[in-house]
């Protein structure tokens, strides 16, 4: 009887690390045709309507890049994070401080014209979400506590502050007692790339922190003492990295990042605050993180994707009835697809007599 | 006399490497039967086939004349043969007759099984209360656990894998003692060992393998250690050398040191004084867990302790952590070395780096792969480790060769003060000589080595003064030339009244 075996490569597999994530849509789209089947649709006009009209549309493609620029940018920085086992659940929690300090900074200047102002709120965004992720990292580092747990409460706590924030002291006082912000002067916005469109220049920049994220990780000594204390505490400790400053970083580039990103939703396809200023961003990139492996390229690839599963999803709710329950599936299917995929990166499959 | 147990033409591969090549075997009934080579020679894999754990691709397994294939563990288990590892698999929470009853076939019953379990270490003289916790136990009792639950299943084969490594002298006398006892009960006993003298003390035939084939099959009585040696690897093993020492001024020194385990399961340190100087080699014996872990923890800065408790070259740096200590010169070389001294799932380049940033590997906080990737050739050259190159990873390299990186590696950063365990625990002969060998160099050339390790023969080789840790306190250090292996052993179990 021939029976399939794995065996450990000596070397993990590169070409396969490229392989293996084409293999897992491919594997999505198989399974997902006797699913559609079932559901009582055509599969192979759903799955045009999921993943190529979309993209059929300049509007289409710049919605695509909007929705894929913060699920990027916080994967990115939860990628480093996860890379030193440090497990920040509460990007989410991030980008709304981020979000909300950003907002704080362009309502202070929003008379009058200023050229630094998006800079200046970029720079709060950032620190607001590292303030929110330095919770968690001081907790940790002095009490032993799980950051996993810590930087998911914190999340709520940042909605309800928000909510708090839009129903009281930065409720719009012409807003007709709305819960939101004023909207953002002209100068607190960015202006689209291309007019009628809502995608910005954020993205650039988030192109080049996926360039900053490669350098970290792949090339300077810190993103090699964070993996190595990810992949073994024991040896990190044995070779003497300092934990508590990795785990600092970890928090701090992670937080940075989310914040980051909530300042660019703030600032740009949404010009104010609202109780609700996230589809779930935060949570998503974590998704984004593991479909990435982990890598600055396969984040930036991976937000691309899931992007594409949104827009597709809500495309064929909306032209084919498809249930939103069919799309949040297929998003798991992935997942499930590309964890089963990522064994063959470091095993190869042997036929043994 | 029929045998128990036969192997014919046994041959397994792994891809192109044939790990047991056509390897034949007789074992008697009654019979102690050793199984003698290096690491890699394909002892492991000859044991695993017989106890079910992995299927031989071609060859003969005869039990008692009757042809055999045995499928798993179970099935060898339900043939009558039983195996104790190297490494202890019991469970360090509960007691010693839930971790039997775990295996046990048949109605679970604690009453009954730890009534048998008190008959058959009486009948054996392998005595251990059932009802201790086995965090309790002291190793040489745990491995009384495992062989108890070997008997309880009545075996007429048991394998052991390197029973002696773990144990003190005194303990090893009373392990062969047991194991003569089995014999003598018709249990025939497959021993597998790299120690010479012990084969040739215990052992009724020895079949010893080199490359996965058989190289000779000797009665050990009758054969010197020094032509097992030559059998088992191939070619004479070039002695250690020990040039006298000229010990200079004190480069390592510890005064004091008192420290409470970070293990609940640990032994407190108590009042430990050393001094090791430039230019020798200090050991420290002792059967582990009596504050091994501790020291090496408080003297690596893994764990920091009172500020003047440790000095290197007279400043004090037990209030330091491993990365400063190390900035000053300190290298240590564990005793774990997949996880602690290497990253398993990085390659030896990433693993040279690990420790060996100092050495020019980091430009302004960026890595720079061409002077790494020399550095990791620059070991590998060196130090003789066999792999694929340097972008293998650590985990797929064997513990010798592997060793041999990590002590090249910590070799090559020149420490003033290089403290090592177990340097070659589970090294093959010729690659421990070799490692014996560079620790000597490195100490003559004027840095202080420290030396903690089980193997009594290891330290009486390479060691100008020995120290023996017990229960936390540590014996005042003894000229290599005043030593004998008894007192040693005697302090090592805590029955001279006169250890300091």
């Amino acid at each position: 009887m021939n029976r399939l075996y794995l065996e450990r490569r000596a070397v993990p597999s590169r070409i396969m690390g490229f392989i293996a994530p084409a293999l897992a849509l491919l594997a999505m789209i198989v399974c997902a045709i006797p699913m559609l089947e079932l559901a009582g649709l055509a599969p192979l006009a759903t799955l045009r309507v999921f993943f190529l009209q979309p993209l059929s549309t300049g509007n289409g493609i710049s919605e695509w890049l909007l929705k894929a620029n913060p699920l990027i940018l916080i994967g990115l920085g939860l990628a480093v994070g996860y890379r030193a086992n440090v497990w920040n659940i509460g990007a989410e929690g991030m980008y709304t401080v981020g979000a909300i300090c950003a907002a704080w900074v362009a309502l202070h200047f929003a008379a009058g014209v200023h050229h630094w102002l998006l800079a200046a709120m970029m720079l709060a965004g950032i620190l607001g979400g590292m303030a929110w992720a330095a919770i968690p990292a001081f907790l940790k580092t002095h009490l032993n506590t799980s950051e996993i747990l810590v930087s998911l409460m914190l999340t709520y706590v940042a909605q309800l502050l928000l909510s708090w924030l839009v129903n009281g002291p930065m409720q719009d006082p012409e807003g007709l007692n709305y819960p939101q912000t004023a909207l953002f002067s002209e100068s607190a916005t960015f202006s689209p790339l291309i007019a009628g469109m809502r995608v910005n220049a954020s993205i650039f920049i988030t192109l080049g922190a996926v360039v900053l994220a490669w350098l970290l990780l792949d090339r300077s000594f810190l993103g090699f003492q964070l993996k190595v204390s990810g992949a073994a505490p024991a040896a990190a400790r044995y070779a003497g990295y300092a934990q508590a400053r990795l785990t600092w970083i970890s928090l701090a580039v992670s937080g940075a990042t989310a914040g980051l990103a909530g300042m660019f939703e703030a600032a740009g396809p949404l010009g104010q605050l609202s109780p609700v200023i996230s589809p779930g961003y935060g949570f998503a990139a974590i998704i984004v993180a593991f479909i990435g492996r982990l890598r600055p390229i396969g984040v930036l690839c991976g937000g691309l994707l899931l992007s594409l599963l949104y827009l597709g999803g809500e495309a064929a709710q909306m032209s084919m009835n498809v249930p939103a329950a069919l799309s949040r599936s297929f998003q798991g299917l992935l997942l499930f697809c590309l964890l089963a995929t990522d064994v063959l990166v470091d095993f190869r499959i042997r036929v043994k007599a | 006399m029929r045998p128990r147990l036969a192997l014919e033409a046994i041959t397994k591969r792994y891809g192109s490497v044939a790990a047991n090549d056509s390897v034949s075997l007789l074992v008697a009934p009654g019979e102690i039967h050793a199984v003698l080579g290096e690491n890699g020679a394909g002892k492991s894999t000859l044991m695993k086939i017989i106890y079910g754990a992995i299927r031989a691709d071609a060859g003969e397994i005869f039990w008692e004349d009757r042809q055999v294939s045995i499928a798993s563990p179970s099935a060898a288990r339900e043939l009558g043969i039983g195996m104790v590892y190297q490494h202890f698999s019991l469970f360090e929470t509960v007691s010693v007759v839930d971790n039997i009853a775990l295996v046990n076939k048949g109605r679970f019953d604690r009453a009954g099984l730890a009534t048998r379990i008190s008959h058959l270490s009486e009948r054996y003289g392998l005595p251990v209360d059932p009802h201790r916790l086995v965090h309790h136990l002291s190793v040489g009792e745990r491995q009384r656990v495992e062989i108890l639950r070997c008997l309880l299943q009545s075996p007429k084969l048991l394998i052991l894998d390197e029973p002696t490594s773990v144990l003190a002298p005194q303990a090893v006398v009373r392990l062969f003692e047991v194991l003569r006892a089995l014999a003598a009960d018709g249990c025939s006993i497959l021993y597998i060992s790299h120690k010479l003298e012990e084969i040739r003390e215990l052992c009724d035939g020895a079949t010893i393998l080199r490359g996965g084939k058989v190289v000779g099959a000797v009665k050990p009585a009758e054969v010197s250690a020094a032509e097992l040696a030559r059998l088992m690897v191939g070619a004479a093993v070039a002695p250690v050398t020990r040039p006298p020492a000229v010990a200079g001024r004190a480069r390592l020194t510890v005064r004091g040191l008192s420290l409470q385990p970070a293990d609940p399961f640990g032994t407190a340190l108590r009042g430990v004084e050393l001094e090791v100087r430039a230019g020798e080699v200090v050991g420290i014996a002792g059967v582990s867990g009596n504050g091994q872990a501790e020291l090496l923890d408080a003297l690596s800065g893994e764990r920091i302790s009172a500020v003047d408790t440790v000095l290197l070259d007279g400043t004090p740096i037990a209030h330091l952590g491993a990365g400063a200590r190390r900035q000053r010169g300190l290298a240590f070389i564990p005793e774990e070395r997949l996880g602690r001294g290497a990253v398993p799932g990085m390659s030896l380049k990433e693993n040279a780096l690990l420790t060996g940033y100092r050495e020019g590997l980091v430009q302004r906080g960026f890595t720079r792969s061409g002077r790494i990737e020399a550095f990791a050739r620059r070991i590998i050259d060196g130090f003789d480790v066999r792999c694929s190159g340097t972008d293998a990873v650590a985990a797929s390299l064997s513990g010798g060769n592997l060793q041999k990186f990590i002590v090249g590696r910590e070799r090559s950063l020149e420490p003033a003060v290089l403290i090592v365990s177990q340097p070659t625990w589970g090294v093959d002969v010729a690659a421990a000589a070799f490692l014996r060998q560079s620790l000597i160099d490195l100490s003559r050339k004027g840095a202080a080595v420290l030396i903690v390790s089980e193997e009594l023969e290891e330290l009486l080789e390479v060691c100008d003064r020995i120290a023996v840790l017990f229960h936390g306190r540590l014996s005042a250090a003894m000229p290599r030339e005043a030593i004998s292996i008894d007192q040693l052993g005697l302090l090592m179990t805590g029955t001279d009244a006169g250890a300091a």
